[in-house]
Parts: C-alpha cells; structure tokens; sequence
C-alpha cells in the first residue's frame, strides 16, 4: 500500500503534526510552500487562504478531469534555505503534479530550480523579482514583475507625490528589495529625478534610526522603502520619531494588516503599489470578497489572498486545458494562459513566463487601507 | 554636527541596551566561567512577560511601566535560578564544554517554546511609558531614548553598589577569585551562583522591555542578535570584567550606529565585529580586562 504523509497546520502551533493516510486513487496532488509563520507569516496567511478558497470552489464544482484536488501545504517559517527541502519533500514523497508558492521572491527562488529539475510546474502567486521566473520554463507566475512596479512607482513618486529628490532606503538581504529598488531608480533618473542618498539595511534589523539620521539633513521631498512590513512599520516610527515629516511609500510588500498595527499613527499618509483593491466594484471581485468573508470570518482579503486564489485557478484551467496532470503538458498549456479573467486583472502569460497587470495605490487613512488610484502598464 | 550628535544619542541608546544584557554575560562568567548562551532567550522572555503584564496596566503611564519593569525583571529572576538549578548545577564540576552544550540547548529550547507559545510571528510591543519627543537644536530626543540611558545607568551603577557595598556582593568576588577557598571560607557557593543568575537575569529582562520600548515588535527569536552583541560586548570589554561589559556595550552600540549611517552600512555587522578583532589584537584580555595566567 503506498501511504503519503500529509501535513495540516495548525494555527496556534507553529509545529508540525504528521497523519498518514491511504493516497485515493483520482485525486490531483498540488502542493503548496508557504510562509505560514515568522516574518511575513501575514503575507503567507493571506495568501494560503486565498488557495484554500478556490481549492475548495474548485472541488464544490466537482474538480477537474472527474478528479478532486488535494492540496498540501508545508510552511517555511519565513526562513531562508526551508523551501528547497520542502519544495523536494512535496515532490519526492508527496507526488504533487504542481507547486504553488511563495509570497517571498527570495524563498520562490530557492524552490524553482528544484521543480525545473522535477518537470514540475510552478505557480508563484506573489513573487514580483523578475529572476524567479527566469530559474526555468516551468516557473510561472500571476502577479506583475518588479521592473513593472519600479517603474509604476517612479510614475506615481513623480506625478502624484510631485517628488523630485528622493531618498532609498533598501533592504540589502533581500532580492526584492534590492530588485525593486534599482527597477525604481533607473525610470526615476531618466525622467529628471534625483536620488539624494541610499541607504542600507538587512531583514530582521530593529534599529534604523542612524540611516534616517543620516537620511534627515538630505531633506529629501519622500523617502522610498522597498520592503517588507515588519521593517516598513518599524522605518516609518522611527522616521516620524526623528522628525521626518515627507512621505514613505513602498511596494506590495507592505500590505499587511501588521503595517498599521505596528506603524500605529506613524503609517498615516504613507502609500504603497499593490495588485487590487478590495474596493473594486467588478462583479466577480464582490463575489470573492463576499466568499472569501464567509469562509474566513469577516476577514477582508487582501491582495496576497485575491493571487492566492488566482494562482490556485490559473493551474487549475492550465490542467483543465491541457487534459492530464503530466509536468510536461501541463507547463504548455500554463505557458499559452491568455486573457484569464483573475480577481487581480486579466492574467496573459508572457514570453518569460509573467503577468503583465495594473497595479493600484493604497494608502493609509484613520487606521485604515484606502484606495487612491491605478496606474496602468 | 547635529548629525553626530544626533548619531551619538542613537548609538548610545542601542549600546546601553547592549550593555545590559552584557552584564548577565560577564557575570556568571565571572563566578562560573562559562558562558550563559541561553542568557539572549532570558532577554526575550523579559520582553515578552512585560509585553503581557503590559495589558494589566494603563499604558503610558510612569508607575504602570515601571511596575511592567519590575515584574519583568522579577518573572526573569526565577526564570535564570531555575535554569541554574534544574540545568546547570547538575553538571557543576564537569568538564566546562559539557555545561556550554547544555546552554546552547536551554537557548534553544527557550525559543522553540517560545514559538509554541507565543507564536513566531511578531506582535506589536505596546507603549508602556509616556513617549515625547523633544527637539534641541537640531536634535531630536525621544523620551524612550532617555529613559533607555537612564534606566542603565542606574541599573548599572545599582550592580556597582550590591557587587561592592554588600556581603552577597563580596561573596560573589570572592567566588570569583577563587571558588574553593571561598567555600572553605564559609561561603554557600549555591546561594552565590543562583543569586548571580537571578540578578544576571533581572537585568536582561531589563534590557528586554527597554528594547521593546524602542523596536515596538517582539518575536521569540528576537534575542538572537542582540544577545550575539553583547556577547561581543562583554568579551570587547573584558570578560568577567563588569565596568568593562557596560563599556563594551556602548562602544558597541556607538560604533555600530556610525557605520549604519555612513554609505558602507551594507557592511555593518562586518566592521564593528572587525573592531572587535583589532582591539583584541592589542588588547587580548579586552578593553579593562587583566590578563590572567592559566595556573596548572
């Protein structure tokens, strides 16, 4: 009898429980690596329940090819080096037909090699650094790419924030950070910007207070913080506390609800690029909205739970399309996705294997995320 | 100018902190002579216990804060004796190796527990004191950072008093100097050793609320780091040295703080333990360390 370990996670343990069962015949094995505790464990959440939902839809309308689909999940614990040893685990012994994940492009490029070498595809929901699609032909993704971003930001410092001379304060431990930060400054030089000091930090820092201190006498007109929110909270407390008063903006690594937890008053005013808003009034975004709080509580999904989902639905259309669950043919019918109506945007699936999408604005108001605008490609 | 001053003030901030914690370290060393790794871990439980007790209390008042601190520092007290008891005096007398294996896994299973427990993500550390800031100049002080000096400072100079001015104090030198005539002398060496703990211990919790205070989000591998500095610290300043541990941290702290602020603060981490490097070229047994000789 073959037996598979099967992982649940639950959540007021960070702790790993093993059940054995019987693999049934007829039922599509994907798995999933996720940071489902530490660092960007709010990202992570989000972004596995997003899964979970259109897992579940997905099955309610009787799954795909007369198969339902099982999903496996394994958590990272936001830690480098976990995802390539989970990502081989899902595939050696688990026998998963694809992999989704992760949030963070870092540990996305730790498990791509391993599913290229595998045949397997693999769906990022999230991960925007453009090297992670570039590990291989079966790395896909459904979220736009930081050259997008960077320069959708250049646009937004430049037309709304009327920003000339800009500070970075960059992340340097981190591919996302370091990625987005020169996808920014290139558009942002080319059109008459001035970038008037960069700074550095790593993930995991608390003390930012002597790169501001040597950011203030700049007097930059905004400070641009490519990062994620555990960091982004902290920058822009300290920030306010040193007297900064110009606005912060970020990337979509900062929409968290921890942001504002953590930021408390500080975060006001701050504005970062994400991939949909909440607010959207198109009919099959309500119905997520809708379904999503239904399933999880009250809880409003955010954009990391609206790409869960879409990631979940893209390779479930791809397995539909291509009419069995081998690695090979189910990479070429990801490869040819064309106007899928996602959550997050129409998703065509590019030459290199990404998304090209609208991004839109946030900002914070009276503790609250608000919508601004959408910046077009 | 003010950008140095100003670099001053956070640079001494963070290295008071480091201080603290450097204190614990340098201390059982100095009765013990071993290092207490699982001292860092003793730190987040200060933090994360003054995080809990901060509920209880109204925030942002003066007594409320100060009754967290005492709590917390009372909570990790017990905590530091009871490791010492239930981890370390059982193999008091082994070889010193085996005792330094047994602190990595209390470490270890301080932050694995606390994972459990309190979950890895990190939460948000509420405000406990009143927060002002003022502007000097073009300095601005924040009442977290004052308090962070402050508060050290007196811990510090409270440590100075109890190691000198008492007889619990006298015995943990004389311990210190010379473990076996200090029992043949009539001092209880048990009494001594959980006392250094506990007071090790209180001033790590200490240093715990003091930088949650100032980082507002804790994790239960949040005294990884810091913890790994002030072990720097205390060896930087003389291992078993206590002056020198508060001398350390603040050389630390302010060294660390400069070069984050300068253009090479990719290379942070990199340059203030390269210092550490070169002082201990030239000065082996640390900044106010004496150079012992081993005696056979």
């Amino acid at each position: 009898m073959i037996t598979a370990l099967r992982f649940r996670w639950l959540p007021a343990f960070a702790a790993t429980v093993l059940a054995v069962s019987a693999s049934a015949a007829g039922v599509i094995k994907v798995g999933e690596f996720a940071s489902l505790t530490g660092k960007e464990a709010a990202f992570g959440q989000s972004s596995h329940k997003g899964t979970l939902l259109a897992i579940e839809e997905l099955n309610a309308s009787g799954g795909v090819l007369g198969q339902q689909f099982e999903l496996i999940t394994e958590d990272n614990q936001s830690k480098q080096g976990e995802s390539a040893t989970i990502a081989k685990k899902l595939i050696s012994r688990d026998k998963v037909v694809a992999l989704l994940g992760e949030v963070a492009s870092g540990r996305s490029l730790e498990a791509a090699p391993i599913a290229q070498n595998a045949r397997i595809p693999m769906v990022s929901p999230s991960s925007t650094n453009p090297r992670v699609t570039e590990m291989g032909n079966y790395v896909f993704r459904v979220c736009f790419i930081d050259p997008l971003q960077g320069r959708l930001l250049a646009k937004f410092a430049q037309s709304t924030l009327k920003a000339k001379r800009v500070a970075l304060l960059t992340s340097v431990s981190s591919p996302y950070s370091v990625g987005l930060a020169k996808f920014f400054k290139e558009p942002f030089l080319a059109h008459g910007g001035e970038i008037v000091i960069e700074q550095k930090y790593s993930e995991n820092d608390k003390d930012f207070k002597a790169q501001l201190t040597a950011i203030k006498p700049t007097h930059p007109d905004a400070i641009f913080v490519p990062g994620y929110y555990t960091e982004a909270a902290l920058i822009c407390k300290q920030a306010r506390d040193l007297g900064l008063t110009v606005p912060l903006f970020g990337g979509d690594g900062w929409e968290a609800p921890q942001l504002i937890e953590i930021g408390g008053a500080a975060v006001e005013g701050i504005y970062f690029t994400t991939h949909y808003s909440p607010e959207s009034t198109a009919p099959a975004v309500q119905k997520f909205v809708q379904d999503f709080r239904t399933k999880f509580a009250g809880e409003t999904p955010d954009a990391m739970a609206a790409l869960g989902y879409d990631s979940a639905m893209v390779l479930a259309q791809a397995i539909r399309r291509a009419g069995t669950t081998e690695g090979p043919k189910v990479r070429a019918a990801l490869a040819t996705t064309k106007n899928y109506a996602g959550i997050t945007g129409v998703i065509t699936i590019d030459g290199q294997r990404n998304a090209t999408k609208s991004a839109v604005v946030v900002t914070v108001q009276d503790g609250q995320f608000k919508f601004v605008e959408t910046i077009a490609p | 100018m003010s950008e140095f001053l100003q670099q001053l003030l956070n640079g001494l901030s963070l290295g008071a902190i480091y201080a603290l914690i450097a204190l614990g370290y340098t201390m059982v060393y100095g009765v013990l002579r071993f290092i207490n790794f699982a001292h860092s871990d003793v730190f987040m439980v200060g933090a994360f216990i003054g995080y809990y007790a901060g509920k209880l209390v109204p925030a942002g008042t003066i007594w409320g804060g100060l009754t967290v601190l005492a709590a917390a520092m009372l909570g990790c007290a017990v905590l530091g004796m009871t490791i010492e008891r239930l981890a370390y005096r059982p193999l008091r007398g082994a070889p010193t190796l085996n005792v330094l294996i047994t602190a990595i896994g209390v470490s270890l299973l301080l932050e694995y527990t606390g994972q459990v427990f309190f979950g890895a993500a990190p939460r948000n550390f509420p405000a406990l004191f009143p927060v002002k800031n003022f502007a000097v100049g073009g300095l601005v002080v924040s009442s977290n950072q004052l308090l962070v000096i402050a508060v050290a400072l007196g811990l510090m100079v409270g440590l100075q008093l109890i190691v000198y001015h008492t007889r619990i104090g006298t015995a943990m030198r004389a311990v210190s100097l010379n473990p076996k005539a200090a029992v043949l002398m009539g001092v209880n060496i048990d009494v001594v050793i959980s006392f250094t703990f506990g007071l090790g211990s209180a001033l790590a919790a200490a240093g715990g609320i003091l930088y949650a205070l100032n980082y507002p989000s804790i994790d239960p591998l949040m005294g990884v780091m810091p913890g790994l500095k002030a072990f720097v610290a205390a060896i930087l300043g003389g291992i078993g040295n206590i002056p020198g541990a508060a001398l350390g941290g603040l050389v630390l702290g302010t060294v660390e703080t400069f070069v984050s602020g300068s253009p090479w603060s990719t290379y942070k981490d990199a340059i203030a333990f390269a210092i550490l490097i070169i002082i201990l070229l030239f000065r082996p047994a640390g900044l106010l360390g004496r150079f012992t000789v081993e005696k056979v």
